[in-house]
């Protein structure tokens, strides 16, 4: 639990030398109390302070990095279990699992799906994220020749080593040592020498038990052993323990602050058959799951489950927006018809579906509103005849067509005439109120 | 440190909502829990999956779709058994030709096929309008009289018309789907009315306004997680009505579900990709919470009910 000021006062050197840059050590207790201050900053505090107000400082769920550089990939520090309440922070990791038995040709083929996946979705680039080496049989060598092909194929794409034997994880290792790899798993019977690897190699451990309880005591002992990062698999499988399991993992760590259970979850979404799998995965992300695995990726599937992503993972508190463009829909010409509307998200995808829908191509002008919906931005004033004008006049829009009619939202329709003064020479039209009256208004001009 | 099971404890519960008649009746609703959570509620019931059939021909379902329910498509009669055969828990007529801009087909004729259909299935019929607000009212009130004794689910009322149709509804002795547009107030506000007038809260079906994955699905998403928190936590009985999700109609109009594999070649295989938009759609609005889904493509239709049995158990 979070420790107020004051309890977090008694734990510094009272000497109000302000080294921290705070007046007091009272003043730095109440910056630190509100999360507007590290303790870095009082090079005097105890080894003691540390530790007990780092604790309590610390997020309920933990910060787990995997890889280095820039596609490497943080997961956990989340701090609700509805989207709704603030907003899920670090998306989850998608990666895809490959076999010591697909060595060679089968595993070079998924290196190139993983190093081709990136797509380019409402403005953010997505890919899958991970790979995991998985062992199958106890063949050490063969399971470090697929670390070695991975690393060599994909560099720089954070690795999760998938074994439950130690020797096989050791030889894998030594070829990604010294890029932050995930280690899969710590059970019961192998934590001490899956701990010491983790250890000396900097690498955070999966601990893998079967059900809640037995997890809880795994997550004892390996922190005991002195690994902090952890990452947990419940064993779920199903949807339904996925599900539930994941939901009591979550609501202990950030209800309870209940510690060994404070860290990102993984789960294997596997399946034979691949539209199961997706929506598998679909579960995993929408209910807490950090990393997930899968068995292919299939260029599809990763649209569906990223689009998902995105989606489970935008802030609640900030309207989507959509840059502010003119957008050809369809296969607009110079005497199509030219829209406007505001930048909210949702009014852009209603509206483009309905003009979609009404199968007549037509300019779509989207202007920065703060991602307001018409007639908010209206009521706010930000979507005035002088603002409309001086958008549509700046964006060029000219340039693409030869008529000079522009078409404004129903809701709107008092903004027309101030509009044909600050655009002289325009004929403005009113069009319908709601989305869904678009296709037969399109439709009856066309 | 033992692990203690933080468990949420409910007030409410979900009203248990029949469907149809007969020995094919399905029940929806029920839960007392949040979705899927078993080890602190009760899920009596599982979501239904209806898929969807029009009056008329679906000239602008992309190919995809099309292809799927192919032969059957052409006379809602037979497109209605097809589904039933393809085990649809429901049947979803949408008068779609009733609309001006469509056919502009009378309220009789449309009347006249809802009670076609209806005789032809055993599963539970749904009939909705064709969101015309004004032309809605009328088709509805004759579906509903021409369907009278068949336990249909009608809508979709909303805030513009719902007395109308709730009124026909009540005296046909139907359900009904009230939607409101994204937004848990308005969900509320449109419950509140309909029972103002006397119309039986245990008879309403909420349609919480669907949306596709990719486009917007996560405002649906938590309104519809806030609805559930409200009914179960909040124990507010005029959010205790089953959800209806109607995604197929949003789904199948994205790009996502339409272009050709060499227009988009990053995004991968069509027939993949719009089956698994539809499928993961329904995810999405499986675990936040519905009761009933409206579908168009038998294969993700199959896919969910699958996902659904894992999930009760
Ligand atoms: S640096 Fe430390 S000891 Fe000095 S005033 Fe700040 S908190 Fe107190």
């Amino acid at each position: 639990m979070a420790l107020s000021g004051v309890e977090i006062f008694k734990h510094l050197p009272k000497t109000n030398c302000k080294k921290c840059g705070h007046p007091t050590c009272l003043a730095f207790a109440m910056k630190l109390a509100a999360k507007q201050a590290s303790l870095d900053a009082c090079p005097d505090a105890s080894e003691d302070a540390k530790k007990i107000l780092g604790e309590s400082a610390a997020p309920p769920i933990r910060g787990i990095t995997l890889g280095l550089g820039d596609k490497a990939v943080k997961v956990g520090e989340e701090i609700c279990l509805f989207r709704h309440d603030k907003k899920f922070f670090n998306p989850n990791v998608f990666a895809v699992a490959i076999k010591a038995s697909e060595a060679g040709d089968a595993a070079a083929k998924k290196i190139d799906a993983v190093k081709n996946s990136e797509i380019d979705r409402v403005g953010q680039k997505l890919r899958v994220d991970a790979i995991a080496v998985t062992d199958e049989g106890g063949d050490a060598a063969k399971f470090a020749s697929v670390v070695k092909q991975v690393v060599d194929g994909a560099p720089g794409v954070p690795i999760i080593l998938v074994s439950k034997d130690p020797a096989t994880i050791e030889a894998g290792i030594a070829h990604c040592a010294d890029k932050r790899p995930l280690i899969y798993a710590a059970t019961a019977e192998n934590a001490e020498a899956m701990a010491k690897i983790a250890k000396e190699k900097k690498a955070s451990l999966a601990i893998a038990a079967d059900g809640l309880d037995a997890l809880t005591a795994l997550s004892e002992k390996v922190k005991g052993l002195g690994v902090d990062d952890l990452v947990l698999d419940s064993g779920a499988r199903k949807v339904k323990d996925m599900i539930e399991h994941y939901t009591i993992i979550r609501r202990a760590a950030i209800k309870k602050n209940f510690k060994p259970l404070g860290y990102p979850i993984i789960a294997f979404a596997g399946r034979d058959n691949s539209v199961s799998e997706t929506m598998a995965a679909a579960i995993g992300t929408m209910k807490y799951a950090s990393i997930i695995i899968l068995n292919n990726v299939e260029k599809w599937k990763m649209l569906a489950l990223l689009s998902l992503r995105q989606n489970i993972y935008t802030d609640p508190q900030v309207p989507m927006q959509v840059a502010q463009n003119v957008y050809k829909v369809g296969d607009a010409k110079d005497s199509s018809p030219l829209m406007i509307t505001t930048n909210f998200s949702l009014s852009y995808f209603i509206v483009r579906g309905e003009v979609e829908n009404s199968k007549v191509p037509a300019w779509l002008a989207v202007m920065d509103n703060e991602g307001l919906s018409v007639l908010t931005a209206w009521a706010a004033g930000k979507f005035t005849a002088g603002k409309i004008a001086a958008f549509i006049t700046e964006s060029g829009v000219e340039k693409n067509i030869k008529h000079k009619e522009l078409i404004i939202p129903g809701y709107v329709a008092i903004l027309s005439g101030a509009l044909e003064e600050k655009l002289p020479g325009w004929k403005i039209t009113v069009g319908p109120r709601e989305a869904n009256g678009l296709p037969s208004f399109l439709k009856g001009r066309a | 440190m033992a692990l203690v099971i933080p468990k949420e404890s409910y007030s409410g519960k979900i009203y248990n909502v029949t469907l149809g008649t007969g020995a094919k009746a399905v029940t929806i609703g029920g839960a007392s829990a949040l979705p899927y959570l078993a080890f602190e509620g009760t899920f009596p019931n599982k979501p239904a999956v209806a898929l969807e059939v029009t009056d008329i021909a679906p000239d602008d379902w992309p190919e995809t779709v099309k292809k799927a329910v192919s032969g059957a498509a052409s006379n809602p009669v037979q497109w209605a058994k097809f589904c039933q055969q393809n085990g649809a828990d429901a049947v979803a007529l949408r008068l779609i030709g009733t609309h001006p801009d469509q056919q502009n087909k009378s309220a009789e004729e449309a009347a006249k096929i809802a009670a076609e259909v209806a005789a032809a299935i055993d599963i539970p019929l749904i009939i909705l309008g064709s969101g015309h607000v004004e032309k809605d009212t009328q088709v509805l009130q004759a579906a509903a009289a021409a369907t009278r004794g068949k336990n249909c689910t009608i809508g979709k009322a909303v805030e513009e018309n719902y007395k109308t149709i709730a009124a026909a509804v009540m005296a046909n002795d139907h359900k009904l789907i009230a939607m409101s547009q994204l937004d848990v107030n308005l969900a509320k506000q449109l419950n509140i009315l309909l029972s103002q007038m006397g119309f039986d809260k245990e008879r309403i079906i909420m349609d919480p306004m669907s949306s596709a994955l990719g486009y917007g699905l996560e405002y649906t998403y938590s309104v519809m997680e806030r609805i559930r928190q409200a009914a179960l936590l909040q124990n507010d009985p005029m959010m205790q009505t089953p959800v209806v999700c109607d995604i197929g109609a949003n789904v199948w109009k994205v790009k996502e579900t339409m272009a050709a594999d060499a227009e988009v070649p990053e995004w991968g295989s069509l027939e993949d990709r719009a089956l698994a938009w539809e499928a993961v759609t329904a995810s999405a609005m499986i675990t936040a919470g519905a009761d009933m889904l409206i579908m168009r493509h038998p294969g993700a239709a199959a896919k969910t009910k699958e996902l659904i049995a894992e999930l009760m158990g």
